[in-house]
């Protein structure tokens, strides 16, 4: 009786954790997206949508070396009518308020093209964040579409909302 | 908890004499160069001492100054093609208020100076025109002639490394050339492409 109660006990415990697990990657990420690029032009910037179920910092970008040499979370800022444009060192995103990575604000910055990037490819972006209370990281990967070049300030109208979910 | 409060209401306070600030220099600014009766969204500068005209070079190398687009109206705009954010915005802008303006979207004239001829190769403006409107013109300049033409427009920009690479701080307004070549007004980045529209239409149609 005793040792039933205690797998019980066990069962239970192994299921609260792997929710607790499960719950350290509630970052879910939508509407990703990236602005076409012509040839030789050599960086352009990924825009998306991240909300989350607990204080997290993007404290990284990264994408493949084939596709883009460096990867940097920027910021855009408008001062006085001059557009500034900035690394900075994370983006702290908080419950119940989606960030968005959009024209105008926070983006993803990629640099040093090695290739054009045209309307319908798509771009792995592993993104790094951190649990703001437990310093512990994890990543999330996304795949974001390139919508083209002059093909308008958003991600291209997908079928079903993108969503990457853990 | 008892501290955070008071400090939240500091920040609070704050935050609100920051916008306050914010708000008030930006009534000054628009007092200061709205003489005008307000009929036009954008900033009215009729009659600016600057931004007379500019001389520079087209992809193919042809030099192009305002005559060349007698009886259009001509949006004007720095920019650089490696902008993941602002430039490809204002252009996207750019054709959308032209496609607004319906047949008078024919009469508008867009132009877009590079504010980085190290990087903008004709090639790349080419392409980067192309890929918004083929009708758009990228213009350059050699490093003084682009000094000059900035300075001549009021624009500033500046070269701030990033990584292994760099980026341009530079202004975002756009320019806005009446049909007979006087400068009239400037669009702020913000503005909407209605906003847009509705002031080039206003200037086509005096002419």
């Amino acid at each position: 009786m005793q040792s039933k109660l205690q797998n019980i006990a066990l069962a239970i415990g192994i299921l609260a954790g792997s929710t607790l697990a499960q719950a350290q990657n509630q970052v879910t990420i939508k509407e990703p997206w990236v602005r076409g690029t012509v040839a030789q032009q050599k960086a352009t910037g990924a825009f998306m949508q991240i909300s989350t179920d607990k204080d997290v910092r993007l404290v990284e970008a990264k994408a493949p070396a084939a596709i883009a040499g460096v990867v940097e979370i920027h910021e855009m800022a408008m001062e006085k009518d001059v557009m500034k444009m900035r690394q900075i060192k994370g983006l702290d995103i908080v419950p119940g308020r989606t960030m968005e990575l959009k024209p105008g604000g926070y983006h993803v910055m990629l640099m040093d093209l090695k290739q054009q990037l045209k309307g319908g490819d798509v771009v792995p972006i592993t993104l790094t964040f951190e649990d703001t209370k437990t310093k512990s990281r994890f990543n999330q990967e996304i795949k974001a579409p390139v919508t083209a070049l002059g093909g308008g300030n958003a991600a291209m109208p997908m079928k079903p909302a993108m969503e990457h979910k853990p | 908890m008892n501290i955070r409060l008071p400090v939240s209401i500091y920040r609070f306070g704050v935050f609100l004499l920051v916008s306050m600030g914010l708000a008030l220099s930006l009534l000054a600014c628009s007092r200061n160069e709205t003489s005008d009766a307000p009929k036009f969204k954008g900033i009215d500068i009729t009659g600016a001492k600057y931004g007379k005209d500019f001389q520079l070079a087209d992809t193919d190398e042809r030099v192009r100054t305002l005559a060349d687009f007698k009886g259009k109206a001509v949006m004007l705009y720095f920019g650089f093609v490696q902008c993941p954010d602002v430039c490809p915005t204002a252009l996207t802008r750019a054709v959308e208020v032209k496609r607004l303006l319906g047949a008078d979207g024919e009469r508008l004239q867009v132009i877009f100076v590079t504010v980085d001829p190290e990087r903008d190769t004709n090639d790349i403006l080419k392409a980067y025109m192309a890929a918004f409107d083929p009708t758009f013109l990228a213009l350059h300049g050699n490093a003084d002639q682009t000094r000059s033409t900035a300075e001549h427009f009021k624009v500033c920009y500046k070269k701030v490394p990033t990584g292994s690479s760099y980026t341009m701080d530079h202004s975002a307004l756009s320019y806005i050339f009446d049909p007979q070549g006087q400068l009239r007004l400037a669009l702020r980045h913000e503005q909407s492409v209605q906003d847009y529209a509705h002031d080039i239409a206003q200037l086509l149609k005096k002419s």
